[in-house]
């Protein structure tokens, strides 16, 4: 759906989207991570299971809630990229204390 | 131009909506009036414990009569109000917390009351499998439970218009007076005479009974809670703790409410609460220690009730002891809810009837003040 | 890397650092009160400025000179002494003054003398059919994109609505490389003869010569479709289509991403929270803050700034930071306000910065379909309640938007009425034949974002622990 301008010259971070490699940039949010790369992000929505994108990436509509580093629910638009970040789409209702 | 009615009921709370629908069930046509809307305060915002759980025993008729209630609701109103029955647990921390649950459970028995039960660590693991490994059992009640307290709340108030009460919502019933025999109160332009009247007003019940010179040690306090994102089910009843204070609740949703009676500070008469998070996090330990299931949930809000709270914890229910065809349903201190269709029907019973067989008789406002009638 | 603020008490607390928190925070640190901003981002800049000080997009004219002002701002606040927090989300603010915040998964309380609210605009809610799928997303979500990732859009791409920032948002993705195949314009025809009476207005503001230089500029470019009045987007778990109807004709186009707009109305979660009064705004259609001429709201102690106070546009924002913050010194540090820039000459520049406003307001109305769904449609994106649901619960006696939460879970979801309030209360209003103020809108209550049980958790302890109190 998107793809990095030439320009981006920014250096390169390795995260783990469900166990596989992606690459992202620094200064990525995860969202956009998600969003760049070839993988399906979508998450599953807790109320129906319906699939769901990010919406807004400014913080308000929740739609790109992942689970980050063991954390569920993080809001992934506001939550920049880091080396090694493990992270795991979302699938109805997060099974919680794991 | 002034409107004559049966009965005037003051406050929309769950109290003053199932009053009028029993009023109406007795042939009465009452009006009600409320000054914001239908369950805008402690009714519509409450936990939705339908507990008779580790009640005071002077209220423990009204609670088992409502009870009977809460079972057959749909009938009553055509609405579930989502009640659900799954029981109520209260869970024992320690052994001397138990020994304090034996006690309470033989002097319930004593006295005739069977809807507490004792229950070892096993049977505590079968009803609460989360609950942490050291606790060593409690008391359950079977048929407690809990419904959507808007509502329900609504619900009374829809059913009692469609059986003929009048509803009047977003101006408060002022210049209540006895003249001719009659009582008296102003909804805006409107004027409503009947020769009864019902103070259901909640936390602002006090000011009206002290303006009719029946001063009674009430409080205004804004109990709080919060409730989770949505999290895969893990509990069926309800459970509260003897030692600390919590509650806890899951919804058919996944969302799981956590309360307990920690206080906001109220603002009444600007109808507005100022929430505390400090005391918030105490109850967020307290489920952190005990679920630790619950430790990665998301809070989504929080919010408290404006609720009046009596210097005995229990209800002023029941006929004026200075004025004739005054009736007072006030002073629920945190645990009314489920007492409102109980209390409506006994209520109505007592305006038509001038008595009831269900046992009251500790919940007068002449505890306070000798009867002068 | 996180930090706590350094104190529990400040003179000011700004929460917002977009152009009117900026402003605000550095004007109120440059006359010596201590300062705190506080902001959710990773960086400054709020919307318009987003990742002014990261940005990858290094030609400074595919941003736009508009965009690199902020830049300025930045350099300012630095150059105070003003403590700035990013990742620093504020979920709660009552009429104590007291804020809590989270801050890398802890969260701090702080309590200030005066409170400045910068926390800025979001897109309006664009509730059509099949809004919800994967591939349907705000303008701004690709313009976040864009600023922050140099990311722009290369599968089949399709933009609808109306209003500046869409043109902006085009222009961008072309001067990028981006690929856009088609604009939808749903500007009601009859809003260009409303907002003629205000062109005078406009035409001698900023605005209009830029505005008509990026139209032509994305025209050139893109096949623009004008005076669309029905849009509806289509697929199976992932946008296939876009239908639209204009001029009397029924489109469908295959689309892989459509990117929706139809103007931006204040956050109000925060400020309403707090329990400030608000009220409904007829020409902006949405809930602005009751306000004085310094940006003071209805709780004592906390003033609100930029389009958060009503949309008025970057420009204006900055102004109504630097007015707030002079009227926090005046309060606070009188001899110092002479430090600052008189309030008369602020007020001429925000009135400068306001010229054309009535204009684009106008133009720019949202058509009542693209506001008020029927049906199917969803509303609360969260609790996936749709219009349908809603006018169902009106008909059995809800009322209002804290009435539905007897039958429908409308707004009870994390985004906490973000995405459907507007919607609620218009749907609402229309079905009863009242006005939105009638209405209302939802009581909100904090947290504004949520946060974590075992955050919270871990808040210190506090002597009510021990206050005595009966269970509910
Ligand atoms: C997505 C989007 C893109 C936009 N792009 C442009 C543009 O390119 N050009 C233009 O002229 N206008 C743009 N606008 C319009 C925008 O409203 C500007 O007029 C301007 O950014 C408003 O400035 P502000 O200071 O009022 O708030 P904003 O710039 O919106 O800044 C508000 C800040 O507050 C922060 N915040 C909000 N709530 C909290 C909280 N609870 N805790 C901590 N921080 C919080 C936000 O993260 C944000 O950084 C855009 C608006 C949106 C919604
Ligand atoms: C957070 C919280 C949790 C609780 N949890 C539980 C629970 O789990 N189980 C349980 O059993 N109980 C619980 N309670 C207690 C229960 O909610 C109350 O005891 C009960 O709702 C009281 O009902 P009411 O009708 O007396 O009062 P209210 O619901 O307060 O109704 C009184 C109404 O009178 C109106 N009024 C006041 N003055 C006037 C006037 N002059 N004219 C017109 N109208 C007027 C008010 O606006 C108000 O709506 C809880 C309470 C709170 C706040
Ligand atoms: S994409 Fe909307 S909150 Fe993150």
């Amino acid at each position: 759906m998107f793809k990095r301008s030439e320009q981006d010259k920014r250096p390169s971070v390795q995260i783990f989207v469900d166990g596989v490699a992606v690459a992202a940039r620094q200064g990525d949010t995860v969202s956009a991570a998600l969003l760049a790369s070839s993988c399906d992000a979508r998450r599953s929505t807790a109320v129906s299971g319906a699939p769901r994108l990010p919406y807004c990436m400014m913080g308000v509509c929740f739609d790109c809630l992942v689970t980050i580093d063991g954390v569920g629910n993080r809001q992934g638009c506001l939550v920049p990229v880091a080396e090694g970040m493990q992270i795991e789409i979302q699938k109805g209702k997060r099974e919680i204390g794991r | 131009m002034t409107k004559n009615v049966d009965a005037i009921v003051v406050g929309g709370g769950i109290h003053g909506c199932s009053t009028a629908l029993h009023l109406c069930l007795a042939g009465l046509k009452p009006v009600l009036i409320e000054k914001d809307y239908a369950g805008r305060h402690a009714s519509g915002v409450n936990a939705g414990g339908v507990r008779q759980l580790a009640r005071h025993i002077p209220e423990i008729p009204l609670s088992i009569r409502s009870m009977g209630i809460w079972e057959k609701i749909t009938d009553l109103l055509d609405d579930d109000c989502s009640f659900e029955s799954y029981g109520q647990v209260l869970v024992a921390e320690n052994e001397e917390e138990l020994a304090v649950c034996r006690a309470r459970v033989a002097e319930l028995n004593a006295l005739g009351f069977t809807h507490e039960e004792l229950i070892d660590a096993a049977e505590l693991r079968r009803l609460v499998p989360a609950v942490a490994d050291t606790c060593p059992g409690g008391v359950v009640s079977r048929r407690d439970g809990a419904a959507n307290p808007a509502q329900a709340t609504t619900a009374f108030r829809r059913k009692a218009e469609q059986l003929g009460a009048t509803v009047r919502e977003g101006i408060a019933a002022t210049n209540i007076r006895h003249t001719d025999g009659l009582w008296h109160v102003d909804f805006g332009a409107e004027s409503f005479a009947a020769p009864v009247l019902v103070n259901a007003a909640g936390a602002w019940a006090g000011t009206i009974a002290a303006a009719l010179g029946e001063p009674v040690p009430v409080e205004t306090v804004a109990p709080m809670l919060m409730i989770t994102s949505r999290v895969p089910h893990f509990i069926d009843p309800v459970v509260i703790l003897r030692g600390r204070k919590l509650s806890f609740k899951q919804f058919k949703n996944g969302t799981v409410l956590i309360g307990g009676g920690h206080l906001a500070t109220p603002y009444r008469d600007r109808n507005e609460t100022v929430l505390d998070w400090k005391s918030l996090a105490t109850s967020a330990r307290t489920v952190f220690e005990l679920f630790p299931v619950m430790r990665s949930a998301t809070i989504v809000r929080a919010w408290a009730g404006i609720e009046a709270k009596t210097k005995d914890d229990l209800p002023v229910f029941g006929p004026s002891s200075r004025h004739k065809g005054l009736y007072h349903q006030f002073g629920f201190s945190l645990h009314g809810f489920q007492l409102g269709p109980g209390a409506g029907a006994v209520m109505a019973e007592l305006i038509v009837n001038g008595g009831t067989q269900t046992r009251i008789g500790d919940l007068g406002i002449d505890r306070f003040h000798p009867s002068t009638l | 890397m996180t930090v706590a603020p350094k104190r529990e008490d400040y003179d000011v607390v700004v929460i917002g650092a977009g152009p009117a928190g900026l402003a605000a925070a550095a004007t109120s640190a440059e006359a010596g009160l201590s300062t705190l901003l506080l902001d959710e981002n990773i960086g400054p800049g709020g919307q318009v400025f987003r990742a002014i000080s990261s940005t990858p997009v290094t030609d400074r004219n595919q941003l736009g000179a508009d965009y690199w002002v902020g830049a300025d701002l930045v350099q300012t606040l630095r150059a105070s002494n003003a403590e700035v927090i990013h990742r620093a989300t504020v979920w709660s603010l009552d009429r104590n003054l007291e804020i809590a915040v989270s801050i890398g998964g802890a969260s701090a309380f702080v309590k200030a003398k005066r409170v400045i609210l910068a926390t800025g605009a979001l897109e309006r809610p664009f509730p059509i059919p099949g809004w919800t799928l994967p591939g349907v997303m705000t303008a701004g979500a690709a313009q976040t994109m864009l600023k922050s990732s140099a990311l722009v859009p290369d599968g089949r791409t399709v933009i609808a609505g109306q209003g500046p920032l869409l043109w902006l948002l085009a222009a961008q993705i072309l001067r990028l490389g981006g690929r856009i195949d088609r604009i939808l314009d749903t500007t009601e025809r009859g809003n260009y003869f409303a907002a003629l009476p205000h062109a005078f207005a406009f035409l001698t503001s900023p605005y209009f010569a830029k505005g008509l230089s990026m139209m032509r500029e994305v025209k050139a470019k893109v096949q623009v479709v004008s005076g669309v009045i029905e849009l509806s987007a289509s697929g199976d778990g992932q946008l296939a289509s876009v239908s639209y109807v204009a001029g009397g004709k029924r489109e469908t186009i295959p689309a892989d991403l459509l990117l929706l707009h139809q103007g931006v109305v204040p956050n109000v979660n925060l400020a309403m929270a707090a329990g400030i009064e608000h009220r409904w705004d007829d020409l902006q259609l949405c809930w602005s803050p009751v306000l004085d001429a310094s940006g003071t709201s209805s709780v004592a102690g906390i003033a609100i700034a930029g389009d958060g106070a009503g949309i008025g546009g970057a420009n204006a924002a900055v102004v109504r930071g630097r007015i707030a913050a002079r009227a926090a010194v005046e309060a606070l540090a009188p001899a110092a306000a002479t430090r600052l820039a008189p309030m008369a000459t602020l007020r001429a520049d925000l009135a400068k910065a306001e010229r054309g406003r009535v204009f684009l307001d106008t133009l720019f109305r949202p058509a009542p379909q693209f506001r008020i769904p029927a049906g199917d449609t969803i509303v609360c994106r969260c609790e996936e309640v749709t219009a349908k649901d809603i006018l169902d619960a009106v008909a059995i006696g809800a009322t209002g938007p804290n009435q539905l939460k007897a039958y429908r879970r409308t707004g009870m979801g994390p985004c906490q009425g973000r995405l459907c309030g507007l919607t609620v209360t218009e749907l609402m209003a229309q079905a009863r034949g009242k006005s939105p103020q009638e209405i209302g809108y939802y009581r909100l209550r904090a947290p504004v974002k949520p946060i974590t049980l075992a955050e919270l958790a871990a808040v210190p302890k506090s002597e009510d622990d021990i206050k005595a109190v009966v269970r509910g």
